[in-house]
């Protein structure tokens, strides 16, 4: 099945050329959808997906014109709304919400013309790096069925590398779209902060959350992102920076690359180092140089970002609560009773865990020791990165210490999970954009990812960059 | 019983007249069909996320530079977590450490100062909808989202009559300068109050009580006099005063406990990470500064002092914004104060029946053409009221009536006194009997004038003429 194969701009190019019916493009998928069932990357396909492949083929038949991305099958992640869908955050507290509104990033893919065919799994309220936490059950890596397509935004990667959309929707909060997308071998961006508007996003920590897409390639990664980014009047956070044609990338003939000691001081006891030192060998051997720095508050980025995180999260889902929107006990009899038993049967145990832990470092006599200390950290963190990159274009560092792990092995101990984000929560404290591509291949051939980092509102040299990368390690730019 | 002295603190919150809500585009507006000023914003939908309306800052502004605040040059909105099925998110947006306004307080009619702590800006809850047991109970987000002030004093009352004071002061601020409505049977404005007792002479506060629910003025009086009584009872009885939060019940005329020091909550309030911090800069104050209209302490000044008008007169023009507004408009048109001060209480307030929309019906360029007519002797005393009464009713121009009716004399003053010494010298009989039997005669001389006047003199101003005239 080639057609199941092509990204977004591919695929568009086919259709709007009649190569292709956009329903045989839908049916494909679904196809592909129904065969790797298994994956559990999909929870829901929306019944309407091939009807509305027939109206854009009747409008290609009545040369009617054509919006950019018309006909384009996508995945969505449980936790975006889209109006009249359910959307629920994988949890069975919201199993039976549907969306009022559409979010903004979907209303711009909308107008875009992209074709919603379903669904994506995910960890329960996004809180997970393994997508195993859902009320939809586990979702499998789309490589190796034995092993976790990473979290929280898993079945949006898995669903992507299994080719069952053309791309797909995650949302990202410490690390959330990257480490699926270089569990599965895909490309998955984390925008800078405010890029991308967060309305009709169900919240888990609003100073950190962004949504980005995960594609098959960079064009479509940059292309997606071009659309769903802008300032939203619905959204105050989200920035008025002018959002530049990214799918054009520039083409330079070197970089300077920034690479940070504590990060290379972690590498010294990982099995997957000889793939990076690799990378860095053939990058130095095209003549980019190599600017070596220290960020002194790099290892407290788990903490800051587990007291932040918690902190907003706890209160972002209170609203969650048996009295609206979710699924009340049947045994509440008054409504502090509706309370407690709806939100304990509810919420699955890790969202329980950050609840509480949020709670905790909220609370009065606490908030100094922790929300507050969390927040100058991060200010000085934020600073110590930024600098960085006047000396240098872009900063590199792994997606993860290691390839996906097996299915149910790291289910003891909440600790071992949070450490799969120890590279990638930085560029959610600091607010910079970061990318995940595909670099090589580690354990069991399955797939490693790269990450590539560059200043606030640089996605245009971000994507520059990753595709001067991405070439190289495809041999094209040799 | 020993002396105490009492230490009077409030909390009081009123709703900002606004069109839209705080953080989104629902109407702002009392009443409605139940959930249907409401949007995802307000009934806390999954995913959507608040938008500071500029305005309901902008009103804070001006509530704080009203009462004498500092206003903070960066404004920074926190959300204060509890869980109450009329807060659909479980966390109202507040403000804790940056409020908008900052100090300021009210300077009460015997002088002394009443300090305010703070004003801030924060959101209304829902409303909880208690139906039969079969039903349950519902809940009515239209009120969700409106954008509130709270104002806090100090501990600076020691009466009842001085928390009253300082209330109506805060009132007629707010609703002079179009701020808020305070429409306290709406629940346009409400009022918290904390109450302590010491012994006279005592250093240290007493165990402060707030109450809450408290939601009429002559609530907080009875609510406060209650209160102080309790704690001179426990006090006397040799106990101690337990720290807590009370809820006023005015039917009954008592408070009850509602929860204890201990188990007081914890907000755990933080910075929202979806609103960003509000930049409030200098000339935007000092632009609000500037369209202040006067306030009530201002007009009673200008009243009294350039005026003259006794205390009387002014309190009562004062005592509502619309009395105090058409005053002012009609001494612009017609700069006799007393005299429209005067109208105003035996005319305009007479007619005003509705205690609740205070509406004056006739325009100021009306009243004060029927006043000028009448002071300059155009039109008799009793079609002065005919008038008014007319202009009231229709919205028709005073002047231009008055001569289509006839009342207004085109006679000038002299004309007219030339004809009445005509009917005086023609009928020197008539006058001779004037003085045995003057009311007989007088329709005599009236008919006599009226008839070489062709009915254009005014009777007043005749019968004035010939009673001085043949005294």
């Amino acid at each position: 099945m080639y057609l199941t194969k092509l990204g977004v701009l591919e695929t568009a190019k086919l259709i709007h050329e009649k190569k292709v019916s956009c329903e045989e493009v839908v049916k494909a998928y679904l196809k592909n959808i129904e065969a790797r069932k298994s994956l559990n990357a999909v929870i829901e396909v929306f019944e309407d997906a091939l009807s509305e492949a027939k109206k854009v083929d009747e409008k290609i038949k009545n040369n009617e014109p054509l919006k950019e991305l018309e006909g384009v099958p996508m995945i969505i992640k449980d936790n975006i709304l889209i109006k009249g869908k359910k959307a629920g955050c994988a949890s069975k507290f919201m199993q039976n919400f549907v969306a009022p509104y559409d979010a903004t990033v979907i209303k711009k893919l909308r107008d875009a013309g992209v074709i919603f065919l379903g669904r994506a799994n995910m960890d329960e309220f996004a809180m997970g790096s393994s997508t195993e936490k859902s009320c939809y059950g586990i979702c499998h890596n789309a490589l190796d069925e034995s092993r976790v397509p990473g979290g929280s935004s898993g079945g949006s990667a898995s669903a992507v590398a299994a080719n069952l959309a053309c791309a797909t929707l995650g949302s990202d909060t410490g690390g959330s779209i990257r480490q699926p997308a270089s569990y599965n071998g895909v490309y998955g961006i984390k925008p800078t902060y405010g890029r991308v508007s967060r309305f009709g996003l169900i919240a888990f920590a609003s100073s950190l959350d962004q949504i980005g897409p995960l594609t098959k390639n960079l064009e479509d990664s940059a292309k997606l992102l071009e659309i769903i980014s802008g300032k939203d009047s619905n959204d105050m956070t989200s920035s008025k920076e002018k959002v530049e044609d990214f799918s054009k990338f520039d083409m330079k003939k070197t970089y300077k690359f920034g690479i940070c000691d504590e990060v290379e001081e972690k590498m010294k006891n990982i099995v997957t180092k000889p793939v990076y030192d690799s990378i860095m060998k053939r990058l130095e051997e095209k003549g980019c140089e190599f600017v070596h720095f220290s960020i002194k508050d790099f290892n407290l980025c788990l903490p800051i970002y587990y007291v932040l995180s918690t902190a907003e999260a706890t209160s972002n889902l209170g609203r969650f609560d048996g009295v609206k929107y979710t699924v009340r006990s049947a045994n509440a009899k008054d409504v502090n009773e509706i309370y407690l038993k709806s939100r304990s049967e509810g919420f699955g145990e890790e969202v329980k865990r950050r609840i509480l832990l949020g709670s905790y470092v909220l609370s009065s006599g606490y908030f100094d020791a922790y929300y507050n200390k969390a927040k100058k950290l991060q200010q000085r963190l934020t600073k110590q990165l930024t600098e960085v990159f006047n000396s240098c274009d872009a900063v590199l560092l792994p997606t993860t210490p290691n390839v996906a792990f097996k299915i149910g092995s790291k289910g003891d101990n909440p600790v071992d999970m949070y450490l799969e984000d120890i590279f990638t929560t930085i560029a959610n404290i600091t607010g910079v954009p970061a990318i995940s591509i595909p670099c090589g291949k580690g354990e069991n051939d399955l797939p490693l990812g790269l990450q590539v980092l560059t200043n606030k509102f640089e996605e245009k040299k971000l994507y520059s960059v990753a595709s001067y990368i991405d070439a190289l390690l495809k041999g094209e730019n040799a | 019983m020993k002396d105490y002295e009492v230490t009077i603190g409030l909390e009081v919150h009123a709703e900002l007249k606004t069109n839209t809500k705080c953080f989104c585009s629902c109407k702002n507006e009392f009443g409605g069909e139940p959930n249907t000023h409401c949007c995802p914003v307000c009934v806390g939908m999954p995913g959507a996320l608040p938008v500071i309306n500029k305005k309901a800052v902008e009103l804070t502004i001006k509530a704080g530079l009203c009462m004498g605040c500092d206003i903070n040059d960066i404004a920074v909105f926190e959300r204060k977590n509890y869980f109450y099925p009329d807060l659909s998110k479980a966390y109202q947006i507040s403000q804790l450490v940056r409020p908008i306004c900052l100090h300021g307080g009210v300077k009460l009619d015997s002088g002394k100062f009443i300090r305010l702590n703070r004003i801030h800006l924060e959101e209304d809850a829902g409303k909880l909808v208690h139906k039969s047991e079969t039903v349950g109970t519902l809940i009515d987000y239209n009120r969700g989202g409106v954008p509130l002030i709270e104002m806090v004093s100090e501990p600076d009352m020691s009466s009842p009559e001085e928390a009253l004071e300082f209330l109506g002061k805060l009132r007629e601020n707010l609703i002079y300068a179009d701020i808020a409505e305070c429409k306290m049977q709406e629940g346009g404005m409400r009022c918290d109050v904390n109450v302590s007792i010491r012994e006279k002479g005592q250093k240290e506060y007493g165990t402060k009580v707030e109450m809450k629910n408290i939601n009429s003025f002559k609530a907080v009086e009875r609510a406060i006099k209650f209160e102080v009584e309790r704690q001179k009872d426990i006090l006397e009885n040799g106990g101690t005063v337990r720290q807590e939060t009370r809820r006023w019940d005015d039917v009954l005329g008592e408070s009850s406990s509602m929860r204890s020091k201990e188990d007081s909550k914890d907000y755990r309030y933080f910075p929202d990470p979806d609103i960003l911090a509000i930049e409030i800069p200098r000339e935007n104050v000092e632009k609000i500064r500037k369209e202040l209209p006067l306030l009530p302490v201002e007009r009673k000044e200008k009243y009294m002092g350039e005026f003259g008008l006794s205390l009387y007169d002014t309190n009562l023009l004062l005592s509502e914004k619309v009395y105090s507004n058409f005053f002012d408009e009609c001494v612009k048109l017609y700069n006799k104060p007393k005299s429209i001060v005067n109208w105003i209480q035996s005319q305009v307030l007479s007619l005003i029946k509705d205690e609740e929309e205070k509406e004056i019906k006739i325009s100021a360029s009306n009243l004060t053409k029927i006043i000028e007519m009448l002071e300059k002797k155009e039109i008799s005393q009793q079609d002065s009221r005919t008038l008014f009464a007319k202009c009231w009713e229709e919205d028709i121009d005073a002047k231009e009536f008055a001569k289509s009716s006839g009342m207004l004399s085109t006679l000038s003053e002299n004309e007219l006194e030339k004809i009445m010494d005509e009917v005086i010298s023609e009928n020197p009989k008539a006058c001779e009997d004037f003085k045995t039997t003057p009311d007989k005669v007088m329709p005599f001389f009236i008919g006599q004038v009226m008839k070489k006047t062709k009915g254009k003199a005014n009777s007043e101003v005749v019968r004035k003429y010939f009673t001085e005239k043949l005294k």
